[in-house]
Protein backbone atom coordinates (compact mmCIF):
# COMPACT_ATOMS: atom_id res chain seq x y z
CA UNK A 1 0.00 0.00 0.00
CA UNK A 2 1.22 3.17 -0.84
CA UNK A 3 1.76 5.75 1.80
CA UNK A 4 3.41 8.65 -0.14
CA UNK A 5 2.16 9.13 -3.42
CA UNK A 6 3.21 12.30 -5.68
CA UNK A 7 2.16 13.38 -9.27
CA UNK A 8 4.17 15.85 -11.31
CA UNK A 9 5.47 17.69 -8.03
CA UNK A 10 6.48 21.07 -9.00
CA UNK A 11 7.59 23.66 -6.73
CA UNK A 12 9.15 27.14 -7.01
CA UNK A 13 10.12 29.04 -3.46
CA UNK A 14 9.35 32.46 -3.47
CA UNK A 15 11.59 34.67 -5.32
CA UNK A 16 13.10 31.79 -6.56
CA UNK A 17 14.04 31.84 -10.07
CA UNK A 18 13.99 28.21 -11.39
CA UNK A 19 11.98 25.11 -9.25
CA UNK A 20 13.88 23.79 -6.80
CA UNK A 21 11.68 20.22 -7.63
CA UNK A 22 10.31 19.31 -11.24
CA UNK A 23 8.09 17.18 -12.13
CA UNK A 24 8.41 14.30 -9.05
CA UNK A 25 6.19 11.24 -9.45
CA UNK A 26 7.24 8.66 -6.97
CA UNK A 27 5.61 6.34 -4.59
CA UNK A 28 6.90 4.66 -1.07
CA UNK A 29 5.19 1.71 0.38
CA UNK A 30 4.22 1.66 3.88
CA UNK A 31 6.87 0.28 6.05
CA UNK A 32 9.91 0.93 2.99
CA UNK A 33 13.22 1.85 4.57
CA UNK A 34 13.73 4.52 1.36
CA UNK A 35 17.05 6.36 1.24
CA UNK A 36 16.93 10.08 -0.43
CA UNK A 37 20.10 10.65 -2.61
CA UNK A 38 21.47 12.89 -4.58
CA UNK A 39 24.36 16.29 -5.27
CA UNK A 40 23.94 19.13 -2.81
CA UNK A 41 21.36 21.31 -3.64
CA UNK A 42 19.73 18.68 -6.17
CA UNK A 43 16.35 19.35 -3.88
CA UNK A 44 16.13 16.83 -1.11
CA UNK A 45 15.60 18.70 2.03
CA UNK A 46 12.59 20.66 -0.82
CA UNK A 47 11.04 17.25 -0.98
CA UNK A 48 10.62 16.38 2.47
CA UNK A 49 9.06 19.58 3.34
CA UNK A 50 6.65 18.82 1.12
CA UNK A 51 6.00 15.51 2.38
CA UNK A 52 5.02 17.39 6.09
CA UNK A 53 3.11 20.13 4.68
CA UNK A 54 6.19 22.70 5.75
CA UNK A 55 5.63 23.36 1.86
CA UNK A 56 3.25 24.70 1.15
CA UNK A 57 1.82 25.87 4.66
CA UNK A 58 4.64 27.49 5.91
CA UNK A 59 7.06 28.14 2.37
CA UNK A 60 4.56 30.31 0.33
CA UNK A 61 5.54 29.73 -3.38
CA UNK A 62 4.19 27.77 -6.15
CA UNK A 63 3.75 24.32 -5.45
CA UNK A 64 2.15 22.40 -8.69
CA UNK A 65 1.26 18.57 -8.65
CA UNK A 66 -0.56 16.23 -6.37
CA UNK A 67 0.89 15.04 -3.27
CA UNK A 68 -0.46 12.37 -1.53
CA UNK A 69 0.86 11.43 2.28
CA UNK A 70 -1.11 8.94 4.95
CA UNK A 71 -3.95 8.66 3.11
CA UNK A 72 -4.08 12.90 3.35
CA UNK A 73 -4.01 15.51 0.65
CA UNK A 74 -1.71 17.76 2.08
CA UNK A 75 -2.25 20.86 0.76
CA UNK A 76 -5.96 20.48 2.33
CA UNK A 77 -4.37 19.06 5.99
CA UNK A 78 -2.35 21.83 8.00
CA UNK A 79 1.12 21.36 9.36
CA UNK A 80 -0.28 20.05 13.26
CA UNK A 81 -2.37 17.21 11.18
CA UNK A 82 0.33 16.40 9.22
CA UNK A 83 2.94 16.70 11.61
CA UNK A 84 0.50 13.36 13.81
CA UNK A 85 1.54 11.14 11.04
CA UNK A 86 4.83 12.36 9.38
CA UNK A 87 7.64 13.48 11.71
CA UNK A 88 11.20 15.29 10.75
CA UNK A 89 14.29 15.02 12.89
CA UNK A 90 16.59 17.32 11.36
CA UNK A 91 20.08 17.76 10.54
CA UNK A 92 21.23 19.18 13.96
CA UNK A 93 19.79 18.29 17.36
CA UNK A 94 20.76 21.74 18.16
CA UNK A 95 18.22 23.38 15.82
CA UNK A 96 15.58 21.28 17.28
CA UNK A 97 15.82 20.82 20.92
CA UNK A 98 15.13 23.43 23.40
CA UNK A 99 13.39 22.31 26.99
CA UNK A 100 15.26 22.41 30.26
CA UNK A 101 15.34 18.44 30.49
CA UNK A 102 15.40 15.46 27.72
CA UNK A 103 11.85 14.94 29.17
CA UNK A 104 10.48 18.04 28.71
CA UNK A 105 11.71 18.29 25.31
CA UNK A 106 10.06 14.59 24.21
CA UNK A 107 6.86 15.91 25.82
CA UNK A 108 6.51 19.12 24.45
CA UNK A 109 5.17 17.60 20.99
CA UNK A 110 2.50 16.13 23.32
CA UNK A 111 1.20 18.67 24.86
CA UNK A 112 0.49 21.07 21.67
CA UNK A 113 -1.67 17.74 20.75
CA UNK A 114 -3.47 18.27 23.76
CA UNK A 115 -3.18 14.51 25.11
CA UNK A 116 -4.18 13.13 28.19
CA UNK A 117 -1.65 13.22 30.94
CA UNK A 118 -1.09 9.47 31.74
CA UNK A 119 -0.88 9.06 27.57
CA UNK A 120 1.87 11.35 27.76
CA UNK A 121 3.91 9.73 30.00
CA UNK A 122 3.11 6.52 28.61
CA UNK A 123 4.32 7.96 25.06
CA UNK A 124 7.44 9.76 26.93
CA UNK A 125 8.49 6.36 28.63
CA UNK A 126 7.99 4.46 25.40
CA UNK A 127 9.96 6.72 22.83
CA UNK A 128 12.62 6.82 25.36
CA UNK A 129 12.92 2.84 25.79
CA UNK A 130 12.63 2.64 21.65
CA UNK A 131 15.61 4.89 21.34
CA UNK A 132 17.51 4.05 23.90
CA UNK A 133 17.81 6.56 26.12
CA UNK A 134 16.07 6.46 29.63
CA UNK A 135 18.69 7.06 32.08
CA UNK A 136 18.62 10.43 29.96
CA UNK A 137 15.50 11.52 30.87
CA UNK A 138 16.14 14.41 33.49
CA UNK A 139 19.69 15.66 31.86
CA UNK A 140 19.82 18.87 29.97
CA UNK A 141 19.72 17.93 26.61
CA UNK A 142 22.54 20.79 25.25
CA UNK A 143 24.68 18.99 28.10
CA UNK A 144 24.52 15.93 26.37
CA UNK A 145 26.72 14.57 23.49
CA UNK A 146 25.90 14.81 19.47
CA UNK A 147 24.94 11.14 19.28
CA UNK A 148 22.68 11.34 22.33
CA UNK A 149 21.08 14.56 21.11
CA UNK A 150 20.43 13.07 18.07
CA UNK A 151 18.42 10.09 19.97
CA UNK A 152 16.68 12.55 21.95
CA UNK A 153 15.43 14.66 18.79
CA UNK A 154 14.84 10.96 17.53
CA UNK A 155 12.54 10.54 20.53
CA UNK A 156 10.92 13.48 20.36
CA UNK A 157 9.35 12.70 16.32
CA UNK A 158 8.99 9.32 17.70
CA UNK A 159 6.46 10.41 20.80
CA UNK A 160 4.00 11.61 18.25
CA UNK A 161 3.75 7.56 16.84
CA UNK A 162 4.12 9.16 13.21
CA UNK A 163 3.97 6.13 10.15
CA UNK A 164 6.48 7.64 8.43
CA UNK A 165 9.42 9.24 10.09
CA UNK A 166 12.16 11.48 7.74
CA UNK A 167 15.72 11.95 8.60
CA UNK A 168 17.97 14.85 7.21
CA UNK A 169 21.17 13.80 6.90
CA UNK A 170 21.07 12.76 10.61
CA UNK A 171 24.27 11.67 11.52
CA UNK A 172 26.59 13.92 9.45
CA UNK A 173 27.72 15.76 12.72
CA UNK A 174 28.52 12.32 14.37
CA UNK A 175 31.67 10.20 14.12
CA UNK A 176 31.41 6.93 12.19
CA UNK A 177 30.34 4.74 15.36
CA UNK A 178 27.83 7.49 16.54
CA UNK A 179 26.46 7.61 13.08
CA UNK A 180 26.00 3.41 13.02
CA UNK A 181 24.27 3.59 16.18
CA UNK A 182 21.89 5.86 15.05
CA UNK A 183 21.45 4.01 12.05
CA UNK A 184 20.26 0.79 14.32
CA UNK A 185 18.16 2.97 15.87
CA UNK A 186 16.58 4.08 12.66
CA UNK A 187 16.30 0.72 11.30
CA UNK A 188 14.74 -0.73 14.72
CA UNK A 189 12.19 1.59 14.49
CA UNK A 190 11.61 0.33 10.93
CA UNK A 191 11.71 -3.09 11.24
CA UNK A 192 9.85 -3.83 14.48
CA UNK A 193 7.61 -0.89 14.99
CA UNK A 194 7.00 -0.84 10.75
CA UNK A 195 7.70 2.78 10.74
CA UNK A 196 8.21 3.49 6.82
CA UNK A 197 11.57 5.88 6.80
CA UNK A 198 12.68 8.21 4.70
CA UNK A 199 16.31 8.91 4.99
CA UNK A 200 18.41 11.62 3.24
CA UNK A 201 21.88 10.56 3.25
CA UNK A 202 25.38 11.43 1.49
CA UNK A 203 27.06 8.50 3.82
CA UNK A 204 26.07 5.57 1.55
CA UNK A 205 28.80 3.35 2.85
CA UNK A 206 27.58 3.64 6.03
CA UNK A 207 23.73 3.25 5.38
CA UNK A 208 23.28 1.84 1.93
CA UNK A 209 22.99 -1.79 3.82
CA UNK A 210 19.54 -0.77 5.52
CA UNK A 211 17.72 0.28 3.07
CA UNK A 212 15.63 -1.60 0.26
CA UNK A 213 14.67 1.50 -2.19
CA UNK A 214 16.92 3.99 -3.27
CA UNK A 215 15.82 7.05 -4.91
CA UNK A 216 17.96 9.37 -6.47
CA UNK A 217 17.57 13.75 -7.38
CA UNK A 218 19.69 15.55 -9.41
CA UNK A 219 18.66 19.11 -10.16
CA UNK A 220 15.18 19.09 -9.07
CA UNK A 221 14.04 15.83 -10.99
CA UNK A 222 14.49 11.91 -10.19
CA UNK A 223 17.09 10.64 -12.45
CA UNK A 224 17.14 6.68 -10.44
CA UNK A 225 14.69 4.74 -8.38
CA UNK A 226 14.96 1.41 -7.49
CA UNK A 227 16.93 -1.33 -5.27
CA UNK A 228 19.61 -0.30 -4.30
CA UNK A 229 21.85 -2.83 -6.08
CA UNK A 230 20.59 -1.68 -9.44
CA UNK A 231 21.21 1.96 -8.53
CA UNK A 232 24.57 1.82 -7.12
CA UNK A 233 25.64 -0.01 -9.89
CA UNK A 234 24.44 2.32 -12.68
CA UNK A 235 27.06 4.59 -14.11
CA UNK A 236 24.70 7.15 -13.85
CA UNK A 237 24.54 7.53 -10.08
CA UNK A 238 28.42 7.53 -11.01
CA UNK A 239 28.79 10.48 -13.20
CA UNK A 240 26.23 12.79 -11.34
CA UNK A 241 28.59 12.81 -8.52
CA UNK A 242 26.72 10.45 -5.98
CA UNK A 243 28.89 8.47 -3.38
CA UNK A 244 28.34 4.70 -3.82
CA UNK A 245 29.69 2.54 -1.65
CA UNK A 246 33.81 2.13 -2.12
CA UNK A 247 32.74 -1.94 -2.46
CA UNK A 248 30.42 -1.29 -5.34
CA UNK A 249 32.58 1.31 -6.98
CA UNK A 250 36.09 -1.75 -6.86
CA UNK A 251 33.31 -4.40 -8.21
CA UNK A 252 33.18 -1.63 -10.75
CA UNK A 253 36.46 -1.25 -11.32
CA UNK A 254 37.28 -4.89 -11.79
CA UNK A 255 34.46 -5.56 -13.97
CA UNK A 256 35.57 -2.81 -16.61
CA UNK A 257 38.89 -4.61 -16.17
CA UNK A 258 37.38 -7.83 -17.50
CA UNK A 259 36.61 -10.12 -14.53
CA UNK A 260 33.60 -12.12 -14.35
CA UNK A 261 31.72 -11.02 -11.00
CA UNK A 262 28.26 -12.42 -10.24
CA UNK A 263 26.12 -10.02 -7.63
CA UNK A 264 27.07 -6.57 -6.60
CA UNK A 265 28.00 -5.55 -2.94
CA UNK A 266 27.10 -2.66 -1.16
CA UNK A 267 28.95 -3.62 2.56
CA UNK A 268 32.39 -4.64 3.24
CA UNK A 269 31.13 -8.00 4.28
CA UNK A 270 29.10 -8.43 1.29
CA UNK A 271 32.51 -7.41 -0.58
CA UNK A 272 34.60 -10.03 0.91
CA UNK A 273 32.33 -13.05 0.67
CA UNK A 274 31.49 -12.24 -3.23
CA UNK A 275 35.46 -12.11 -3.67
CA UNK A 276 36.27 -14.80 -1.93
CA UNK A 277 34.58 -16.89 -4.24
CA UNK A 278 36.43 -15.24 -7.61
CA UNK A 279 39.95 -15.18 -5.90
CA UNK A 280 38.89 -19.29 -5.35
CA UNK A 281 37.79 -20.71 -8.51
CA UNK B 1 54.68 25.96 11.46
CA UNK B 2 52.76 24.85 14.87
CA UNK B 3 54.29 23.85 18.12
CA UNK B 4 51.93 22.15 20.61
CA UNK B 5 54.42 21.98 23.81
CA UNK B 6 52.72 20.06 26.53
CA UNK B 7 49.32 21.33 26.26
CA UNK B 8 46.57 20.88 28.88
CA UNK B 9 42.83 22.78 28.46
CA UNK B 10 39.92 22.76 31.07
CA UNK B 11 37.08 24.60 30.47
CA UNK B 12 35.50 26.99 32.23
CA UNK B 13 32.54 24.14 33.44
CA UNK B 14 35.39 21.97 34.63
CA UNK B 15 35.68 19.87 31.49
CA UNK B 16 39.48 18.71 30.87
CA UNK B 17 39.83 18.40 26.97
CA UNK B 18 43.03 18.32 25.95
CA UNK B 19 45.66 16.52 28.70
CA UNK B 20 49.30 16.92 28.10
CA UNK B 21 49.32 17.41 23.67
CA UNK B 22 52.12 17.87 22.42
CA UNK B 23 52.00 17.65 18.28
CA UNK B 24 54.48 19.82 15.40
CA UNK B 25 53.27 20.68 12.31
CA UNK B 26 55.75 21.81 9.57
CA UNK B 27 55.34 24.26 7.29
CA UNK B 28 53.25 23.23 4.33
CA UNK B 29 52.13 19.45 5.86
CA UNK B 30 48.71 18.22 5.18
CA UNK B 31 47.35 16.78 8.61
CA UNK B 32 43.95 15.47 9.56
CA UNK B 33 43.20 15.23 13.15
CA UNK B 34 40.84 12.53 13.55
CA UNK B 35 39.20 10.83 17.12
CA UNK B 36 35.93 10.09 18.48
CA UNK B 37 33.30 13.29 19.21
CA UNK B 38 34.07 14.40 22.62
CA UNK B 39 38.22 13.48 21.71
CA UNK B 40 39.67 17.07 21.87
CA UNK B 41 39.58 18.06 18.03
CA UNK B 42 37.89 21.31 17.97
CA UNK B 43 39.89 22.15 21.02
CA UNK B 44 42.92 21.45 20.11
CA UNK B 45 42.90 22.94 16.63
CA UNK B 46 41.40 26.66 18.47
CA UNK B 47 45.01 26.09 20.29
CA UNK B 48 46.37 27.08 17.33
CA UNK B 49 45.15 30.39 15.96
CA UNK B 50 44.46 31.86 19.95
CA UNK B 51 40.52 31.15 19.77
CA UNK B 52 41.67 29.25 22.71
CA UNK B 53 44.82 29.53 25.02
CA UNK B 54 46.26 26.90 27.14
CA UNK B 55 45.59 25.91 30.36
CA UNK B 56 49.13 24.70 30.70
CA UNK B 57 51.55 24.62 28.52
CA UNK B 58 52.26 26.59 25.07
CA UNK B 59 51.26 27.16 21.70
CA UNK B 60 53.52 28.79 18.77
CA UNK B 61 52.28 29.50 15.71
CA UNK B 62 54.65 30.50 12.81
CA UNK B 63 57.29 30.75 16.08
CA UNK B 64 55.23 33.43 18.19
CA UNK B 65 53.57 32.15 21.57
CA UNK B 66 49.72 32.47 20.87
CA UNK B 67 49.53 33.95 24.42
CA UNK B 68 51.66 36.91 23.46
CA UNK B 69 49.40 38.28 20.28
CA UNK B 70 45.16 39.01 19.77
CA UNK B 71 43.48 35.97 17.77
CA UNK B 72 43.00 38.79 14.68
CA UNK B 73 46.65 39.45 14.30
CA UNK B 74 46.93 34.80 14.23
CA UNK B 75 43.79 34.86 11.99
CA UNK B 76 45.88 36.65 8.71
CA UNK B 77 48.17 33.86 9.49
CA UNK B 78 45.98 31.12 10.89
CA UNK B 79 42.68 31.13 8.78
CA UNK B 80 39.64 28.96 10.26
CA UNK B 81 37.18 27.55 8.83
CA UNK B 82 34.08 26.36 11.68
CA UNK B 83 32.01 23.16 11.82
CA UNK B 84 29.03 25.16 11.37
CA UNK B 85 28.93 27.74 8.82
CA UNK B 86 26.11 29.51 10.53
CA UNK B 87 28.24 30.94 12.98
CA UNK B 88 30.57 32.28 11.06
CA UNK B 89 28.11 33.66 8.10
CA UNK B 90 26.28 37.10 8.74
CA UNK B 91 25.99 39.10 5.82
CA UNK B 92 23.62 39.77 3.32
CA UNK B 93 25.09 38.64 0.23
CA UNK B 94 27.92 35.76 -0.53
CA UNK B 95 30.34 38.73 -2.19
CA UNK B 96 30.03 40.77 1.15
CA UNK B 97 30.56 37.68 2.93
CA UNK B 98 34.16 37.45 1.80
CA UNK B 99 34.97 40.55 1.13
CA UNK B 100 34.32 41.03 5.26
CA UNK B 101 37.68 40.04 6.50
CA UNK B 102 38.97 41.44 3.43
CA UNK B 103 38.10 44.87 4.57
CA UNK B 104 38.91 44.39 8.03
CA UNK B 105 42.55 43.33 6.94
CA UNK B 106 42.77 46.65 4.74
CA UNK B 107 42.80 45.16 1.59
CA UNK B 108 42.88 47.69 -1.39
CA UNK B 109 38.95 47.81 -3.04
CA UNK B 110 40.70 46.64 -6.77
CA UNK B 111 42.92 43.55 -4.96
CA UNK B 112 39.25 42.60 -3.05
CA UNK B 113 37.38 42.79 -5.80
CA UNK B 114 40.05 40.60 -7.26
CA UNK B 115 40.30 38.29 -4.43
CA UNK B 116 36.73 37.69 -4.50
CA UNK B 117 36.30 36.82 -7.73
CA UNK B 118 38.99 34.40 -7.40
CA UNK B 119 37.54 32.87 -4.33
CA UNK B 120 33.69 32.41 -5.54
CA UNK B 121 35.02 31.15 -8.74
CA UNK B 122 37.02 28.60 -7.12
CA UNK B 123 34.28 27.19 -4.72
CA UNK B 124 31.64 27.41 -7.89
CA UNK B 125 29.86 29.58 -6.41
CA UNK B 126 29.80 32.73 -8.83
CA UNK B 127 26.24 31.90 -9.68
CA UNK B 128 25.45 32.86 -6.00
CA UNK B 129 27.84 36.55 -5.39
CA UNK B 130 24.34 38.34 -4.96
CA UNK B 131 22.16 35.75 -2.78
CA UNK B 132 22.25 35.86 0.67
CA UNK B 133 23.87 33.20 2.04
CA UNK B 134 20.89 32.05 4.37
CA UNK B 135 19.17 31.07 0.80
CA UNK B 136 21.61 28.64 0.40
CA UNK B 137 21.32 24.60 1.05
CA UNK B 138 24.14 23.71 4.06
CA UNK B 139 27.02 22.01 2.06
CA UNK B 140 26.50 25.73 0.12
CA UNK B 141 26.91 27.57 3.04
CA UNK B 142 29.93 25.59 4.17
CA UNK B 143 31.57 26.48 0.63
CA UNK B 144 31.06 30.16 1.56
CA UNK B 145 32.60 29.76 4.50
CA UNK B 146 35.56 28.04 2.94
CA UNK B 147 36.05 31.33 0.40
CA UNK B 148 35.17 33.58 3.11
CA UNK B 149 38.85 32.55 4.98
CA UNK B 150 40.65 31.54 1.82
CA UNK B 151 40.07 34.86 0.19
CA UNK B 152 42.65 36.23 2.15
CA UNK B 153 45.32 33.76 1.82
CA UNK B 154 46.28 32.45 5.07
CA UNK B 155 49.60 30.53 5.67
CA UNK B 156 47.90 27.60 7.56
CA UNK B 157 44.23 26.68 7.00
CA UNK B 158 42.13 24.79 9.78
CA UNK B 159 39.24 23.36 8.23
CA UNK B 160 36.71 21.83 11.03
CA UNK B 161 34.46 19.08 9.98
CA UNK B 162 35.27 20.41 6.31
CA UNK B 163 33.05 17.30 4.30
CA UNK B 164 29.68 17.56 6.68
CA UNK B 165 26.90 18.19 4.46
CA UNK B 166 28.98 17.91 1.14
CA UNK B 167 28.12 15.24 -1.37
CA UNK B 168 30.44 13.03 -3.21
CA UNK B 169 31.27 15.25 -6.06
CA UNK B 170 32.04 18.50 -3.18
CA UNK B 171 34.01 15.90 -1.38
CA UNK B 172 36.02 15.18 -4.44
CA UNK B 173 36.69 19.21 -5.21
CA UNK B 174 37.38 19.31 -2.03
CA UNK B 175 39.83 16.80 -2.15
CA UNK B 176 41.64 18.05 -5.45
CA UNK B 177 41.04 21.36 -3.94
CA UNK B 178 43.17 20.55 -0.99
CA UNK B 179 45.67 18.98 -2.36
CA UNK B 180 46.56 21.97 -4.72
CA UNK B 181 46.75 24.39 -1.75
CA UNK B 182 48.83 22.17 -0.01
CA UNK B 183 50.69 21.32 -3.19
CA UNK B 184 50.89 25.36 -3.28
CA UNK B 185 53.18 25.48 -0.07
CA UNK B 186 50.12 25.92 2.63
CA UNK B 187 49.68 24.23 5.85
CA UNK B 188 46.39 22.57 5.57
CA UNK B 189 45.01 21.11 8.75
CA UNK B 190 41.88 19.36 9.05
CA UNK B 191 39.60 17.79 11.80
CA UNK B 192 37.47 14.61 10.21
CA UNK B 193 36.05 11.76 11.33
CA UNK B 194 35.20 11.01 7.60
CA UNK B 195 37.39 7.90 7.23
CA UNK B 196 36.37 7.61 3.37
CA UNK B 197 37.66 11.13 3.04
CA UNK B 198 40.81 10.72 4.61
CA UNK B 199 41.53 7.38 2.97
CA UNK B 200 41.00 9.31 -0.53
CA UNK B 201 43.59 11.92 0.58
CA UNK B 202 45.99 10.31 2.39
CA UNK B 203 47.34 13.05 4.63
CA UNK B 204 49.66 12.45 8.42
CA UNK B 205 47.15 11.42 9.90
CA UNK B 206 46.93 12.21 13.94
CA UNK B 207 44.84 10.29 16.30
CA UNK B 208 43.13 11.22 19.77
CA UNK B 209 41.27 9.81 22.48
CA UNK B 210 40.50 11.56 25.60
CA UNK B 211 42.11 14.76 25.66
CA UNK B 212 45.14 13.02 23.95
CA UNK B 213 47.13 11.71 21.20
CA UNK B 214 46.86 8.01 20.95
CA UNK B 215 48.84 7.50 17.52
CA UNK B 216 50.50 10.06 14.65
CA UNK B 217 51.47 8.33 11.55
CA UNK B 218 50.53 8.22 8.14
CA UNK B 219 46.87 7.53 7.06
CA UNK B 220 47.55 4.15 5.37
CA UNK B 221 49.38 3.08 9.00
CA UNK B 222 46.75 4.03 11.57
CA UNK B 223 43.64 3.63 9.60
CA UNK B 224 44.53 -0.34 9.31
CA UNK B 225 45.79 -0.89 12.14
CA UNK B 226 43.16 -2.38 14.08
CA UNK B 227 43.96 -2.04 17.94
CA UNK B 228 44.76 1.85 17.18
CA UNK B 229 41.16 2.02 15.65
CA UNK B 230 39.80 0.07 18.09
CA UNK B 231 40.93 2.43 21.04
CA UNK B 232 40.15 5.60 19.21
CA UNK B 233 36.53 4.46 18.64
CA UNK B 234 36.97 4.81 14.76
CA UNK B 235 35.72 2.47 11.84
CA UNK B 236 38.36 1.13 9.16
CA UNK B 237 37.68 2.58 5.57
CA UNK B 238 35.23 -0.20 3.69
CA UNK B 239 37.89 -1.36 1.40
CA UNK B 240 40.20 -2.27 4.57
CA UNK B 241 37.36 -4.04 6.50
CA UNK B 242 36.75 -5.90 3.07
CA UNK B 243 40.71 -6.92 3.03
CA UNK B 244 40.74 -7.83 6.68
CA UNK B 245 37.82 -10.37 5.47
CA UNK B 246 40.27 -12.27 3.35
CA UNK B 247 43.39 -12.21 5.31
CA UNK B 248 43.35 -15.67 5.11
CA UNK B 249 44.01 -16.09 1.41
CA UNK B 250 47.28 -13.93 1.83
CA UNK B 251 45.97 -11.16 0.36
CA UNK B 252 47.29 -7.21 2.24
CA UNK B 253 46.02 -6.27 5.11
CA UNK B 254 46.92 -2.39 4.99
CA UNK B 255 44.93 -1.38 2.29
CA UNK B 256 42.68 2.34 2.39
CA UNK B 257 41.94 2.96 -1.34
CA UNK B 258 39.88 1.79 -4.49
CA UNK B 259 42.90 1.52 -6.46
CA UNK B 260 45.03 0.11 -4.73
CA UNK B 261 42.84 -2.71 -4.05
CA UNK B 262 41.55 -3.46 -7.56
CA UNK B 263 45.75 -3.42 -8.73
CA UNK B 264 46.02 -6.30 -6.04
CA UNK B 265 43.02 -8.34 -6.57
CA UNK B 266 44.42 -7.86 -10.58
CA UNK B 267 47.77 -9.31 -9.55
CA UNK B 268 46.73 -11.82 -7.56
CA UNK B 269 44.14 -13.47 -9.64
CA UNK B 270 46.85 -12.96 -12.62
CA UNK B 271 49.54 -14.84 -10.39
CA UNK B 272 47.15 -17.47 -9.41
CA UNK B 273 46.27 -18.35 -13.02
CA UNK B 274 49.80 -18.50 -14.16
CA UNK B 275 50.03 -20.46 -11.06
CA UNK B 276 47.80 -23.21 -12.55
CA UNK B 277 49.47 -22.86 -16.16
Amino acid sequence: MAIIETKNLTYTYPGGTKPSIRDVSLTIEKGEFVILTGPSGCGKTTLCRCFNGLIPHFYSGQLKGELTVAGLKVIEHPIYEMAQRIGLVFQNPENQLFALSVEKDVAFGLENLGLPRDEMTKRVDWALQMTGIEELRQRAPHELSGGQQQRVAIACVLAMQPDIMVFDEPTSFLDPLGAQKIFEVINELNKKLGVTVILVEHRLDLASKYTDHVIILDDGKIVLNGKPKEIFNSQTARLIGVGIPKATRLWQMLQENGIKLEGVPTSSDEAARLLREVLKA
Amino acid sequence: MIEVKDVYFTYPTGVEALKGVSLNIRNGEFVAIMGQNGAGKTTLVKQFNGLLKPTKGEVLADGVSTRNVSVAQLARKVGFVFQNPDHQLFSETVEEEISFALRNFGFRETTLKRRVTWALNLLGLTEYRKTSPFMLSGGERKRVALASVLAWNPKVVILDEPTIGQDHRQKEILRQFIVQLNAQGKTVVIVTHDVEFVAECSPRVVLMAQGQIVADGDAKRILTDPDITLRASIVSPQITQMFRGLADLGLPTDVIDVSEAKKIILEYLEASSVERL
